[in-house]
């Protein structure tokens, strides 16, 4: 489905400021893969996503969907096999613009936007639909500004626009991470119920390690732009946030994993 | 300051004002849709005059001369775009530079600073010799613009126009090309606006290279006035569109008033400009004094 040959990103190159973002990485995703990265701040996370989505050109090696090589493709060319979701609530929607704009919006993401009223009453009904799996009460309020709602029905919103006409690659970049708790469980369980629905391919970014290894059929581990320790399937299952933070620990040579791990 | 001869002006503010009204309309694309302030219109309001009176005076008929005017409003849009998304430069450079192109191009459109088009000699649609058969023209055109503008912004592609300027990040997720949109705003924008030139060129009777400078800022005039007129009625587009036009009578009938009074007109130009400062200080002030955690903190104090 996706592969990463040997990418490598490097930020301020030939400056003090030099940052190996993403440092020879590969990674193969298979269809339906449901794949949780963690790792700390500056591992080249939120990077590899980018990379993916072609927010910046990448410096060396190839992105491929489906055998289709996208690496010279611009962002919004890509958002044809992508859907995505920022960690910013505010980053994935338009604040000025309806719910139903917005939803109609994503319905022609990757397809071509003609001089056809944009929404009609048919697709109002199925963005009234999509709402209502959501269980927000968003359902009534089609014709209401984006902005007006909370950072929880935001992220939800983005998730159904992200996986609107399936995308063939789903990118969550810690999508609940500016979130409460009580509100991250809920989007993390609305993100759960689409991505397995639709056996969406997604990568999610999440710096709580139980969500990592509860959620998704894979874990990667990332460090210093490379990827240092993969799990799937019943090694998965099984790890403890224990293992993984003495993996970190090893990783990062000792040094004190940062507090967001820790406290996780 | 003699009332009636005030009254007796009237009509004659009010159609310039919706003149100018139209090319706020234009301006709101840019500002308010696109979120980017364009100083284009200043020397595209003046290509739009001075190729409607050229043509006219070399004899085309008016409509076909009007449109050619919009055409040559969307390609200074055009330049404008490229100079942004293609080159990189911020907007607000771009449009200084294209200004200073037109200034040069205009020129050139007319051969000389000014090209006279009086409406004895030359069948304009609309003069200043005729204003209440101009207001009604002008109540006609300034209908089928906002209809034209509801429509398109309304539709797949219009919509991603606006979700361009309100989101540009989210757009490139959705797949919207986000720099073409900005190019095409543009250019709508000053066709707009050329439009608006065209039709002030024929009201009073010519084209002058001076006749541009400070469009932008009578623009913003009529859309912050636009905008304060009909914020509680609601988000409609149509009535948003219709806030502004209404922004620009008011402007030029406060701005006749203004003269009417005997203010030294040298000065005006500079009132216009701080009108515009203060309006377009309100929001921020509001937000620095008149916020809960300011209100908070002084009754801490």
């Amino acid at each position: 489905m996706l592969e990463l040959n040997n990418i490598t990103k490097i930020f301020n190159a030939d400056t003090v400021n030099e940052k190996i973002a993403l440092n020879d990485l590969s990674l193969t995703l298979n269809d339906g893969d449901f794949v949780t990265v963690i790792g700390g701040n500056g591992a080249g996370k939120s990077t590899l996503l980018n990379a993916i989505a072609g927010t910046f050109p990448i410096d060396e090696g190839t992105v491929t969907i489906d055998g289709a090589n996208i690496t010279k493709l611009p962002e919004y060319k890509r958002a044809r096999f992508i859907g995505r979701v920022f960690q910013d609530p505010m980053t994935g929607t338009a604040a000025d613009m309806w719910i139903e704009e917005n939803m109609a919006i994503a319905m022609r993401r990757g397809r071509s936007r003609g001089m056809q009223w944009a929404i009609k009453d048919s697709e109002r009904r199925v963005y009234r639909d999509m709402l209502k799996t959501l269980d927000l009460g968003l359902e009534d309020r089609l014709s209401t500004k984006v902005g007006l709602l909370s950072g929880g029905q935001r992220q939800a919103i983005t998730l159904l626009m992200a996986s609107m006409n399936k995308p063939k690659l789903l990118l969550l970049d810690e999508h609940t991470a500016a979130l409460d708790p009580k509100t991250a469980a809920k989007v993390l369980d609305i993100t759960n119920n689409i991505v397995n629905e639709n056996k969406l391919t997604t990568l999610m970014i999440t710096h709580n390690m139980r969500d990592a290894i509860r959620l998704g059929n894979r874990l990667i581990m990332m460090h210093e732009g490379k990827i240092i320790y993969e799990a799937s399937g019943e090694e998965k299952q099984k790890l403890e946030v224990s293992d993984l933070m003495a993996l970190f620990s090893k990783a990062s040579s000792g040094e004190f994993a940062n507090d967001r791990m820790l406290l996780s | 300051m003699d009332f009636m001869n005030w009254l007796n002006a009237l009509p004659g503010a009010a159609a310039q004002g919706m003149i100018w009204g139209i090319m706020a309309i234009g301006v709101y694309v840019t500002y308010k849709i696109l979120d980017m302030a364009d100083l284009t219109v200043d020397g595209s309001m003046v290509t739009g005059m001075a190729t409607c009176a050229m043509l006219m005076a070399s004899g085309w008929s008016v409509w076909p001369s009007m449109l050619i005017s919009i055409l040559a409003g969307m390609l200074t849009g055009l330049v404008t775009g490229i100079f942004h998304t293609v080159m990189g430069i911020p907007a607000i450079l771009s449009g200084i530079l294209t200004q200073l192109i037109l200034w040069s191009a205009n020129l050139k459109i007319m051969g000389k600073a000014n090209q006279a088009l009086p409406a004895r000699s030359f069948n304009v649609l609309l003069t200043q010799l005729r204003k209440y058969e101009a207001i009604v023209y002008l109540i006609v055109i300034c209908i089928v613009l906002i209809a034209v503008l509801y429509w398109f912004f309304g539709t797949r592609y219009g919509m991603s126009i606006r979700a361009t300027g309100c989101n540009a990040k989210m757009s490139r997720a959705q797949g919207i090309n986000t720099n073409k949109n900005k190019v095409v705003g543009l250019a709508i924008s000053n066709g707009i606006v050329a439009f608006a030139g065209a039709l002030l060129a024929q009201y009073s009777g010519k084209a002058d290279i001076n006749d541009g400078r400070g469009a932008i800022v009578i623009g913003l005039a009529a859309v912050i006035i636009g905008e304060a007129i009909v914020s509680r009625m609601g988000q409609n587009f149509i009535i948003r569109l219709t806030g502004v036009l209404v922004g620009g009578i008011i402007y030029y009938i406060v701005y006749q008033t203004v003269i009417f009074i005997g203010l030294d007109t040298d000065l005006l130009k500079m009132l216009s400009a701080l009108v515009v400062a203060i309006f377009l200080a309100v929001p921020n002030m509001k937000k620095k004094y008149f916020s809960k955690a300011h209100k908070r903190a002084k009754e801490a104090a």
